[in-house]
């Protein structure tokens, strides 16, 4: 089994405002300095698969096909 | 003039959308649940609003990956006319059938009020039946209608005059681009918008600016 970790993020130039509202609150906690903060998703995918490379254009195929919305999001997929 | 009404888990404005399309066209439009592969012989084809999924992933991802939305897609292509109105519209988008996303209102909080639309594109068939530039009154009521496609995208729609309503008067509840409220495909049989016109058709609902889209797109004379 290949266990694998999906993040899907905001390509640049999206507005974000749930990032900006995090920004924000931590600021309001004290936290000096905070530039700025993007929130994205994680998803980890046990697969049955052995191959990694195949693991890999599978989870690529699953992310451009549900995952990810690739008009407004980036993903990268790293095998654990 | 013949209907049809997409149901799917989580939608809750589906029974407004069956009433609307009754009242206006005098037959109960028919109904296709998320499995089915076969739409059947109708004119105008609705997905209603609500919270298909429970807005799981991203509103309306799950949904648009049911085989219903198959079926949708491939009498879409035939020239059916789609209406795809709040949930329904973020299903379009996500089904890749019109251009764009729907994202998180700028002001992060859930908006349910009423707006006020421009018709920015009269000669449609969703539209035909108001005025260029008319300004309307429509409820809104969601989460994530925050308009939003890069600059190619959108200097297309704006130039093809795919742009079909617009907020008007300072009332754009959610951050969308150019005060997009509604889009239609560049085929001119697609459209999704975000406001509830199926909610504002009779003197019950206090006013029925919405009726006329229905009238226009059933073919209906008001």
């Amino acid at each position: 089994m290949i266990k694998a970790r999906v993040t899907v993020t905001l390509k640049n130039g999206v507005l974000d405002p749930q990032g900006k509202a995090i920004e924000h609150a931590l600021s309001g906690l004290g936290f000096g300095g905070v530039g700025q903060v993007r929130q994205g998703k994680v998803f980890d995918v046990e697969l049955a698969e052995t191959d990694k490379a195949k693991a890999e254009a599978d989870l690529k195929a699953m992310c451009d096909k549900l995952l990810a919305n690739t008009v407004i999001e980036n993903y990268s997929v790293a095998i654990t | 003039m013949k209907s049809a009404v997409v149901l799917l888990p989580g939608l809750n404005r589906d029974r407004d959308m069956i009433a609307a399309l009754t009242k206006i066209s005098g037959k109960a439009p028919a109904t296709v649940w998320q499995t089915d592969t076969e739409i059947p012989d109708v004119d105008l084809i609705a997905i209603p609003g609500g919270f298909s999924f429970g807005d799981y992933l991203r509103c309306g991802a799950i949904a648009a990956r049911m085989p219903v939305m198959r079926a949708v897609a491939e009498k879409a292509a035939k020239g059916v006319m789609v209406i795809g109105v709040c949930n329904g519209f973020q299903i379009l988008v996500e089904a890749g059938m019109l251009p764009g996303a729907l994202m998180r209102n700028s002001s992060l909080k859930f908006v349910c009020r009423e707006v006020k639309l421009q018709i920015a594109n009269a000669n449609t068939m969703f539209t035909r039946r108001y005025q260029p530039g008319q300004i309307i009154r429509s409820p809104v009521a969601h989460h994530d209608g925050n308009y939003f496609a890069d600059a190619e995208t959108l200097a297309r729609l704006e130039g093809e005059g795919q742009v079909v309503f617009r907020y008007a008067e300072g009332t754009n509840p959610n951050g969308s681009i150019n005060d997009i409220a509604g889009i239609i495909n560049s085929q001119g049989n697609v459209l999704g918008l975000m406001p509830h016109p199926e909610n504002l058709i009779e003197a019950a609902h206090g006013g029925n600016d919405g009726r006329a889209l229905f009238e226009g797109a059933l073919g209906i004379a008001a």
